[in-house]
Order: structure tokens, then sequence, then C-alpha cells
């Protein structure tokens, strides 16, 4: 990404995948990610393609990612907070409960 | 100038689910049929409830049409070559208090006592087992195997196509402004075409009391706004279509993921204009009947809330069968649960017209219950 | 929180502004509700915290929205900020999210401001990773400062020639630029010209954006007949079709647009009737001189209304305004009339270079409907033209059944980015024009809920309305 010149921000430390990293107060979680050319933020439930940033204004929903635990986020709508952890959603998200779908449902 | 009447055998007025089965069994013994829909086939009701198939729970008039109504469902491509997404996913009916759970075996000790074993009872155990993801709370229930949830969209389409190809002929976006008699016959009139025929059958779901009403009967019928909701897609966790004994909730999972609620929370009918008004406050409490009995859903997202328009009984259950006036016949007002009669309703109605009697018993849904009813107004 | 105001405003960019200044200032007790941290909407997006340095990057035209702020923040106005709302019924019952919380609050009149959304782009690849909207680069560079390098920018559009000027400005290098319009537009825009030269210096501006950038040498393709965005994971190339050969320009990155449209999921869903207008390929909400809706109490404003830009928002914000405080006795009649003529004649002239603009900048009807039968058409559930098409062959009628038969219309967007591409689809397919289909009927929440917010829903005591 091409960064224009600024006035100073103060940073924030956030977490992507685990792994620390700066972003800009102000920002949202979909410009702070772009900002580390990261254009990939989740696979689709549907086919399991890969999906980043489109509209950038919330209303067409790929940008979708998990923050602290919960999925479906919108990434443009989110700014970023000290701390805030970020995963790439895969599909549908996880439960977080361990169940065996095919054998445990008869 | 209008062009003559077009006749037929029968006209069916409402091309629902249920006028959809009618005209197909009448069209497989023979006869010529009519079908007049006001907008497009499975607009209301038939195109946007739950798509339950169950036995479970009914009220008693209802069991033995709903038994023989599943047996149909398992053997659905053989009436409508379709499977109608029709899937035995069984239904549990959840208990989460000790008095709840009496209730229940209460009432599957007097299902079995009218000779239907299609009820247990079901401990925690067994219900952890069956629903791992239910809440921990919860005690017991009633499970009924081979009860399950079929597509109503795509049921419609396939009563449609087939009743279609056996010649029935579909009028669609043509209400019908109003029923006399015109002779030996009846008569429906739209703004451009007269249909006439002996036989008039009354599907029009939640516009049935008016047409009732017109062929002679009194029918006091509600239109109401049954409202359901759908999640985003989430991981599979559920097979059994899911009901609450202490809640009104209805609960399922679809293969896709997604998660429909229900239970019968009432938004606002406006029917003369098509038009449904959702209750935010009903839809609140359905969405905490949801979470309760199943925690992970506190997370979900609910991405579209929407009701269709119903035709409700004072008591509950559907007018079926013949009215007062001869050629007369009703099959509408099902309460929130008629779709998964529809492959017999149509059956029964098709007896009715061809030998005058149906095997299997009607008395309870015939529309002269309602004769000295007081009428209600406000359809 | 109160939960009863007089006039509430959904959306904070230039109309929802303007409409809360005056009719704060008129003494009414206003409530605005944005979803953005600070006021803006799209077009003036974080003109209260500007990171860039150099002005002359985004231009006059942005930093002139400040005097629209200063006023907006020197008004008594309730503001409540990252606020989504979900719905507004009949009776003006707002839903409304916040911290994934969700209340119920009332006005006694509703003013919809949200705005535009830009249009739908389906062409082979569109979902790929590294592609996006125009108006999503710009949101990136107002809001962060940041810019995609070397990317293609596909399409036509007022605001795609400026946000490659401001690119420009800025020393962000652009691989080329394809412009999609079909040259009989300039012919057909013709007999409209003498209208829009009322809005000279807008026009003179719009074509010095376009003859800078040329000037500067970057690539440069008009006529394009085709596209393909090429990639596996990600976008690698764009491959463009012009003067019958296909070419492919390398990149990781394409910018986008084909005009913008009214967002109207809120307003449909409110019940507020809306037409379909075959000049500008989309729906617009039926609204009087006053921007009065059929609902009573609801009206709209701004871009929201119809294509008009930011100042048209303005005068359509305060003209809603005017009649919102008339309608809760405010100001009288006479009163009323006096105050929004000059906004009314200021919103007349400001339209008149529309028609114009609408038919020069008109899309290209294969990049309305894909003719591709492989192309995505509802990105939310992945259902291409093809899916659509053979629903039609199968009886599909319209939008409403297209969800019910193939998924299409059923996801999170709800609409957004495949109705225009959808009803465009299906009434092509079936020999009608888009007039004659049930349109999609849209329902609240317009934006999705946690069923924890609903289980936990807040609602007031119904207090006099």
């Amino acid at each position: 990404m091409h960064k224009i010149e600024m006035n100073v921000q103060p940073l924030v430390t956030i977490f992507y995948e685990d792994e620390p990293m700066q972003a800009r107060q102000g920002d949202t979680v979909a410009a702070a990610l772009l900002a580390r050319d990261q254009m990939i933020f989740r696979v689709t439930p549907v086919t399991g393609a890969p999906r980043g940033p489109f509209c950038m204004m919330g209303v067409c929903f790929d940008c979708l990612v998990e923050i602290d635990g919960a999925t479906n986020r919108q990434a443009c709508m989110t700014p970023v907070v000290e701390g805030m952890r970020i995963k790439r959603q895969n599909g549908a998200g996880e439960t977080g409960l361990d169940i065996d779908y095919d054998r445990n449902c008869q | 100038m209008r062009s003559s009447s077009l006749t037929a055998d029968a006209i069916v007025v409402g091309g629902g689910i249920h006028g959809c089965s009618a005209a197909l069994h009448l069209a497989l013994r023979g006869l010529d049929v009519i079908v007049i829909e006001k907008d497009y086939i499975a607009r209301h009701a038939s195109g946007l409830n739950a798509g339950g198939v169950r036995r479970l729970g009914r009220a008693f008039p209802e069991i033995p049409l709903a038994d023989a109504a599943l047996k149909r469902w398992c053997s659905i491509r053989e009436l409508v070559d379709d499977d109608c997404g029709f899937e035995s996913s069984s239904q549990i009916k959840v208990a989460e208090t000790e008095t709840e759970l009496s209730t229940l075996r209460d009432r599957c000790a007097a299902v079995r006592s009218i000779g239907f074993n299609h009820e247990e009872i079901i401990d925690q155990k067994q219900l952890r087992s069956l629903l791992p993801a239910i809440a921990p709370h919860c005690i017991g229930g009633i499970f009924v195997n081979g009860d399950g949830h079929a597509n109503p969209f795509k049921t419609a389409m396939a009563f449609k196509r087939k009743a279609i190809s056996l010649g029935v002929r579909i009028y669609e976006h043509l209400p019908v402004t109003y029923v006399d008699r015109f002779g030996t016959n009846w008569r429906a009139t739209t703004f451009n075409q007269d249909f006439e025929a002996p036989i008039i059958i009354n599907c029009a779901g939640a516009w049935g009391g008016a047409i009732a009403t017109q062929v002679g009967d009194n029918a006091p019928l509600e239109a109401q706004a049954l409202m359901l909701m759908i999640t985003a897609r989430m991981p599979n966790f559920v097979k059994p279509v899911v009901g609450s004994q202490g809640r009104a909730l209805s609960f399922k999972q679809f293969k896709n993921g997604t998660v429909l609620i229900g239970g019968g929370y009432q938004g606002r009918a406006e029917p003369e204009h098509n038009r449904t008004h959702l209750n935010f406050q009903g839809l609140g409490a359905n969405a905490q009947a949801a979470a309760a009995l199943f925690p992970i859903m506190q997370h979900s997202n609910i991405v579209r809330c929407w009701a269709g328009i119903e035709g409700v009984m004072p008591d509950a259950i559907p007018v079926i069968g013949a009215g007062r006036e001869q050629g007369v016949y009703h099959a509408f007002g099902f309460s929130g649960h008629g779709f998964a009669l529809a492959p017999i309703v149509g059956r029964i109605i098709a007896d009715l017209i061809s030998s005058g009697r149906t095997d299997l018993s009607i008395k309870d849904f015939n529309v002269q219950r309602f004769e000295n009813y007081l009428f209600s107004p406000g359809i | 929180m109160k939960s009863h105001y007089d006039i509430a405003i959904i959306g904070a960019g230039p109309a929802g502004m303007a409409a809360a200044t005056v009719a704060s200032r008129q003494g009414a007790d206003v409530l605005i509700l944005d979803e953005q941290p600070e006021v803006g909407g799209q077009i003036y997006q974080a003109i209260t915290r500007q990171p860039i340095k150099d002005k002359s990057i985004l231009g006059n035209d942005y930093y002139d929205g400040q005097k629209l702020v200063d006023a907006f923040l020197a008004s008594p106005v309730r503001h409540l900020k990252g606020a989504t709302v979900w719905q507004v019924s009949e009776e003006r019952e707002i839903g409304v999210s916040l911290n994934d919380s969700a209340r119920i609050l009332s006005a006694k009149q509703v003013i919809i401001a949200t705005g535009a959304q830009e249009r739908p782009f389906p062409v082979p690849g569109w979902t790929l990773p590294g592609v996006m909207m125009a108006g999503g680069a710009q949101v990136l560079l107002k809001s962060s400062g940041l810019a995609f390098s070397d990317a293609v920018f596909v399409g036509t559009g007022p605001l795609l020639f400026l946000i490659a000027y401001q690119y420009m400005k800025a020393g962000v290098p652009i691989r080329a630029i394809l412009e999609t319009s079909s040259s009989t537009n300039r012919l057909k825009a013709l007999p409209h010209l003498p209208s829009a030269l009322f809005s000279l210096g807008q026009l003179l501006k719009g074509r010095r954006w376009i003859k800078e950038i040329r000037a500067s040498g970057v690539q440069f393709v008009t006529n394009v007949e085709d596209i393909k965005l090429l990639g596996t994971n990600q976008l690698s190339a764009v491959a463009y079709l012009h003067k019958g050969n296909w070419r492919e320009i390398q990149t990781s990155n394409a910018l986008l647009h084909q005009g913008v449209a009214p967002n109207i999921n809120l307003a449909a869903a409110s019940g507020c009737a809306h037409s379909w207008n075959n000049q500008q390929l989309c729906w617009v909400p039926q609204t009087d001189e006053w921007m009065a809706t059929n609902i009573p109490g609801i009206s709209i404003a701004g871009d929201g209304a119809g294509i008009g830009g930011a100042k048209a928002a303005q005068y359509r914000g305060r003209i809603s305004a005017y009649r919102a405080l008339y309608n809760i006795g405010k100001i009288k009649e006479a009163e009323r009339n006096q105050l929004a003529r000059p906004s009314q004649q200021a919103l007349a002239k400001e339209m008149r270079i529309r028609p114009f603009l609408d038919i020069l900048f008109r899309p290209s009807e294969q990049f309305q409907i894909p003719e591709d039968d492989q192309t995505l058409v509802c990105r939310c559930e992945e259902v291409t033209a093809g899916t659509v098409r053979e629903a039609v062959a199968l009886g599909c009628l319209g939008p409403n059944q297209l969800k019910s038969f193939t998924r299409c219309g059923m996801g999170p967007c709800q609409g957004r980015f495949c109705n225009l591409t959808v009803s465009q689809l299906i009434a092509k397919s079936r020999g009608v024009s888009v007039t004659e289909l049930d349109a999609l009927r849209l329902r609240p929440p317009v934006k999705p809920l946690l069923l924890s917010e609903l289980a936990n829903l807040s609602i007031p005591e119904t207090e006099g309305a």
C-alpha cells in the first residue's frame, strides 16, 4: 500500500492471527490490515472462496472477520482498539462446541 | 364486454399448498380443475412458513391426519416427482422443569391411549445425546422419530408443476372478487373473467373467511402475521427440529448452516394489502427462548426477519370438509401448522368430492362448528 | 438516554447535518444517528480529523464541507455515534444497535439521510481479493491516507475520475484507467448539455481532471467493451476487450466504479414506496417537494432521495427539516415556505446537470447484466448469472421468488449488491421491464443483529408521541 504523508497519529497494538502489530488510532480494522498488504480477510461458508474488503462502507459484508472471539464483524466498520484480537473468518466460524455433527445427531 | 365464463368440474380458490394439493388430487381422479390465485403460487403462508412436518404436539383431531400425511411425505416423490427437500430429521419438544416434563408424560400417555405410539419420553441423558448443544438445565422431552421438515417453496412448486402436468389450469395474479351461485354452478368472479363449476373449494388461507361467507358458511377466521427469523450460517450443530414445552419456540438448522427460529409470535397483518409488520418485542422474546435452550445462539447473527399471513381459527384447528351448501368444500384456516398436512388434505378433499366420504375422521374440522359463533370483523 | 425525540435523523452526511442544524436551531429536540465514529457521511468522511497533510490532494470540494460541519457542531443536536439503525417502523420506532446492545427509540418525525452506495459491477472475478470499489479506495484515502499503488481503475462516472485525480495529486502511481461507458452516450447526452451548462463550473472541473490525468501519461483506454478480472486466490491481472482485441494488464489491485445509486434498504423496509428509474437504472423513493414519503412523518433527504451530490443533499436536508418543523408545530406554514424557498430554488439549479450526467455516464448493459453465465451476481451466496437465468426458465418471476429458488438475496447484504443486477437480469430474461417485477421486499433488521441484542432489546414504555 502507498502511504500518503499524514499528520502524526498515535499508534495502538492489536493482534492479527495472534501476532502483534501496530495500527493507527482512528483506522478501521480493514484499513489496518490493508496497510500491511493483507488482502484476504476470510473464506466464504458457501465455497471456501477467499474474500477481502470491497466497499469499505459497510454494505457489502465481504470484510467479515472474527474480532475478540465474535464472528461476522465488519472490519471496515470497526475502529481499532488497543489489545483487539483479530482473526480470519473461516466460513461460518466456530461454535466452540465439540460436536461430531454427523455421528452424534442421529 | 366480458367473455363467457371459463368452466371446469371444480374451481379451487387459492393457490397455496392446499389449493395445489386439492387440485392435484382431483386431477388424479380425472377431474378438470381450475385454480385461481390472487397473487402467485405460495406467495403467502405456504411459501413463508418454517416447513415443519410433524405429528408431535398436535391437537388430537389432527394426529391421524398428520400420521397419514407423514407416510406420504416419506414417498413424496411418487406423488409430485420431487423430494421437496423432505428430511426425516426427527422432532423434539424440550422440557426445562419437572413440571413441564410431567405435562409431557401425561401428553405422551394420552396420545398412546388413542392408538398412536410415535411420541416417546426421553430423559436428560437421551436429550443431551440427541441435542449436544442443548442448555444444561433442560431435563428431558418428547422425541418423535420420523418427523422432520421440508422446503415449503420447493414443495409448492413441485405440487404446482405436477398439477399443471395433469391438466390443471392455474390462473395467477387474479383475485376472486366474489363467489356466488349461478344456476346449478358456483361462479367465481374476477376483474376480467368469470369462472363456473358445480364444485368450489375454498383454499383461500387467510382470506378464507370471506370466501366462506360468500358460499354460505360462517368461519370466524383471523388473519395473523406469524413471525420467523433466520441467522447467518453457523457450523452445523443440531439435526432435529426443536420445540419447547414452556416457551413458544420452533428451532431448526438447515444443512447450509442457517438457523430458522419461530414460535408463533405475532406481528401485525394487513391482509388487504398483502403486508405484515414485525413486532420486535415479540421477536426479542423469541430470541430469548432460542438462547435459553441453545446458549451458543447468543453469538449468532439474525440476518432477516419476516412474517407470512396465516389464517387462524378460534380453536386453532383448520376447517376441512363439505360446506352447508351443495358443491362447497373447505380446506383453510390451518392456524400455523397446515404445511405438513397438505399431502393428505388434498386427498381427503378429492375423496369427499368423488365419493362423498373419506377414511380419516374429519368431523372435528367441520365448518358448521362455527354456525353460532359470533363473527368478529377485522379480516 | 432519552427514548423519544421531536426529530430523528438517520445519517450524518451533508443532508443529515444540514437537517439537524436547521431543525435544532428552530428549537426542536433533535437526535442524529450515524454508524461512523464522526460526522461526514461518505463524501466528507474523516473531515473532523483529516490525517492527510497536503490539502490539494482531496481538493476544495472536500474541505468546503468544513463550514457545514462547524455549523452542525455548534448546534444543540444529540449525536449518537457508532450507532447502527436497523429499523424505522411506520410508527417511527427506531431500532438502533450501539456497542452490541439494541434499543428502540422513537421520534415525532424521522428524516432518513442514509445516502447512496456504489452500483454493483458484476464482471468475472469481481469477488477476488485485491478488487475493490473505487469509492472504497477513496474511503481508505480519506480516513487512513492509504492508496493502492499501480491499481487499474475500471468503469465510468465522475467519482472514478475524481479518485484517479486525487491519486495523481498524491503522487500515487496509476497503472491504467479503463473506461467502460459507451461513446454513443456523448451523442445521447448532447440535448441535455444546455441545462448542464448552468453548472458550467462542475463540467469544466470534470473535464480538467480528465485532461490532467491523460496528460500525466497514465494509460487511458476508452470504450472498453468487456472486462475479466483474473487470478486464483487474489487478483493478478485485468483483461479487457477493446476494438475487438483482448489485452491483459498485470496488477494486484483493481478499483471498480460505474456510478452510485440510492441506498434504499432502510427506507424500503420502512414502507416507503420506490419507483424504478430507467434512465438512472436504479430505484428512487417517491418523495414530494418537501421530501415527504407515503409514510406520514418519514421523509428522505440527500442522495438517498435521488443522486444529486453534496450540495443538493444539503438543500434537501434543509427542506426536509423545515417540513418536519412545520409538522410538529414549531413553525407555521408561511414561515416554512419562506425559509425553504432559497433551498428549493438552489436545489432545482443544482439538479439541472443531472440528466446530462445520467446519460453521459450511464453504465452499459453488458456491465449491468453479465452475459457470462459464470459471473457471480450474488456475492454473499455465490449465485451466478447462469443460475438466475435457469430459475427464470423454471418459472421464477422476480427477486422475491429468486430468494426461494436460489438463495440469491438471502445473504447479509440483503440485496445491496445484487438487487440492481438481478432485477435487470430477470426482467431481461423474462422480456419485461423492471417495473413489471414484484420488487424485492425489504424488511427490518436492515443490518444483522446479534441474537443476544434482540433477546435483550430495550423498549421504552409507550410515551405520548
